[in-house]
């Protein structure tokens, strides 16, 4: 059975996407653990499933949707409230780097 | 077309806002230009533990966008994650479908220029939502309006088969009425409804490689889109020619400069880190569900055009004006079907009517017009009641409400036609006026304008011109 690795820029990278900053310490640490759990797919993997359907919803509860009626719960104040800064009722962060989001 | 040597290839990405009332996945109001933060709630503020359900009017506006593009609609879908970081996107996430989409394989016939017709394939629409609104401060902080945040949005795919900036553009016009006329949105440039990500790659001809793609993302305006195409045909070919080479990156297009410049050297999809949406739960779309949204869907632009041509005998240019909204268009074939004259109500339409909405600033549906009186101002006219000169303030009056009939009886507005009425009056002028009748025997026609005059006078103008004019001319020869 070949072994999953994944490599420490790997890590980084993904560490990246998720705006985390990890020292040297913890991405050989993050690197080996990672690289574990990555290992128990690999066991994961030796059952056959080529015939089997992906699994993408385990709610047998298809077409549960809402009717297309507006409901205002009124609770802007309320999220204010917990937001770290605001202002004039917008939420207020640092600012946002050019370039950077969607 | 293409730049020297190269050929264009151009693939668009357009989102569309719907008007639907409430967002996709919260029952949070769907209204634009409220109070910041107003129309949300947990969901929208992506809070742990909310369980959102998916509105069925936005699955059903997305079934619609499919049919009139028409694509074939998904019989499975559901919902995946797109991850990515950014303050007015609170979930960290967002929800969209990239392995089931909508609607797929469609196309649009978008009628070029020079007037040949070409169809663009469209490879996908997926319905997902939009995200809130940063303004960038210039104190070092962005402010975040989460109103907007969850608005069901239609994406449209397109294949890259436009080949030039006009394409693109001619693309995007007529992309946008054919959402019109689906009801689905307004498509409001100015409100940013309607927003383009633009694809765009230059290689040589003959080559059956397509070239590097640059990517602008979400142009809220067509005339944008042609412009940053334009520049970036140029940037690229010139790169290309001195033998450089394009990087997949990402640019924004500066209007000032009509240039685009560099934001960021793409990511991959795979950054996305796209993984199936384990809180909400698949849907199921039979054949019954179509054909009942199918049912719904207005008529198309197009449709409409041909109607008014070729059956109601309106002007081709007439039937363009009538059809650039939906609403118009509507309110044109309610007014004809409460049995006004086509034509004359056509007119009033594209003329009095729109001079109306243009000088108060209004839509259509912000006046106080409905059908059942224009129709009922322009039978008055037909059948003689009032004459088109009274008609203007029968006019003004019913565009603030008033019932036209009511009105003009109220406002002694009513052409005087009654010819035992309008005989007599005809008698009085002519015993008073024994040398207009001389006159007019020995051929002069003006001695008839006088005693029209004259007559016209008596009746304070209410005298119907037509059956006066024909009276007297009767009456002068009896004599």
């Amino acid at each position: 059975m070949a072994e999953t690795t994944i490599t420490r820029d790997e890590v980084a990278h993904v560490a990246g996407l998720a705006k985390l900053a990890f020292n040297d310490v913890e991405l050989d640490q993050f690197t080996t653990q990672l690289g574990d759990i990555l290992n128990i797919f690999d066991t994961l993997s030796e059952v056959e499933t080529s015939d089997v359907e992906p699994t993408y919803s385990v709610t047998e509860n298809v077409n549960h949707l809402r009717e297309d009626v507006a409901n205002n719960w009124n609770q802007k104040q309320d999220l204010l409230n917990n937001a770290p800064l605001e202002a004039a009722d917008l939420i207020k962060v640092p600012a946002i780097l050019n370039g950077e989001g969607e | 077309m293409g730049t020297g040597n190269f050929e264009t290839t151009i693939g668009l990405e357009v989102h569309v806002e719907m008007q639907t009332n409430s967002k996709l996945l919260s029952p949070s109001p769907v209204h634009y230009g409220d109070e910041p933060n107003t129309n949300t709630n947990v969901i929208d503020f992506g809070y742990p533990g909310v369980l959102p359900v998916a509105n069925k009017g936005a699955l059903e506006y997305g079934m619609r966008v499919a049919l009139a593009l028409n694509a074939k609609v998904s019989p499975f879908i559901r919902w995946d994650r797109k991850n990515y970081f950014y303050p007015d996107n609170p979930k960290a996430y967002q929800t969209t479908q990239s392995q089931t989409p909508i609607g797929t394989n469609g196309y649009l016939d978008v009628t070029l220029t020079d007037g040949t017709v070409k169809r663009i394939r469209i490879k996908e629409m997926h319905v997902e939502e939009d995200a809130g609104k940063n303004t960038h401060g210039s104190d070092g902080y962005s402010y975040v309006d989460l109103n907007r945040q969850g608005t069901p949005l239609i994406e449209i795919v397109s294949e890259p088969d436009i080949a030039s900036p006009d394409e693109a553009y001619a693309y995007l016009e007529q992309l946008r009425q054919v959402i019109l006329f689906t009801g689905v949105s307004e498509a409001k440039m100015q409100e940013g409804q309607m927003r383009a990500d633009v694809n765009v790659s230059l290689r040589p001809f003959g080559s059956d490689q397509y070239g590097t793609k640059v990517e602008m993302k979400n142009i809220n305006s067509f005339n944008y889109v042609r412009n940053a195409l334009i520049f970036e045909e140029k940037r690229q070919a010139e790169v290309l020619r001195s033998g450089g080479i394009i990087q997949q990156e990402t640019r924004r297009y500066d209007e000032p400069t009509k240039s685009t410049i560099l934001m960021r050297v793409k990511e991959g999809a795979d950054d996305y880190r796209y993984f199936p949406e384990p809180d909400l739960a698949p849907v199921v779309i039979n054949q019954e569900w179509v054909a009942e949204v199918a049912e719904n869907l207005p008529k198309s632009a197009d449709s409409r055009r041909k109607h008014y041509v070729d059956e109601l005998g309106i002007e081709p240019y007439d039937a363009e004006v009538l059809t650039q909204t939906l609403a118009m268009s509507d309110f044109y074939d309610a007014t004809v079907a409460a049995g006004a004259d086509p034509k004359r109500t056509a007119n009033y339409l594209i003329g009095d009517v729109n001079a109306y909405m243009n000088k108060n600033q209004v839509e259509l549906q912000e006046t106080r017009l409905t059908p059942e009186h224009l129709a009922g101002m322009i039978k008055l006219i037909e059948d003689g009641t009032i004459s088109t000169k009274q008609a203007k303030q029968v006019f003004e009056a019913i565009m603030i409400g008033e019932e036209p009939e009511t009105f003009a009886k109220k406002n002694g507005l009513v052409q005087l036609s009654d010819p035992d009425l309008l005989l007599g009056w005809i008698t009085e002028v002519l015993d008073n006026n024994p040398q207009s009748i001389e006159d007019f025997k020995g051929g002069k026609d003006r001695a008839t304008g006088y005693l029209i005059g004259q007559l016209m006078k008596m009746s304070k103008g209410q005298a119907n011109p037509g059956v006066l004019n024909k009276l007297l001319l009767s009456e002068l020869k009896k004599r």
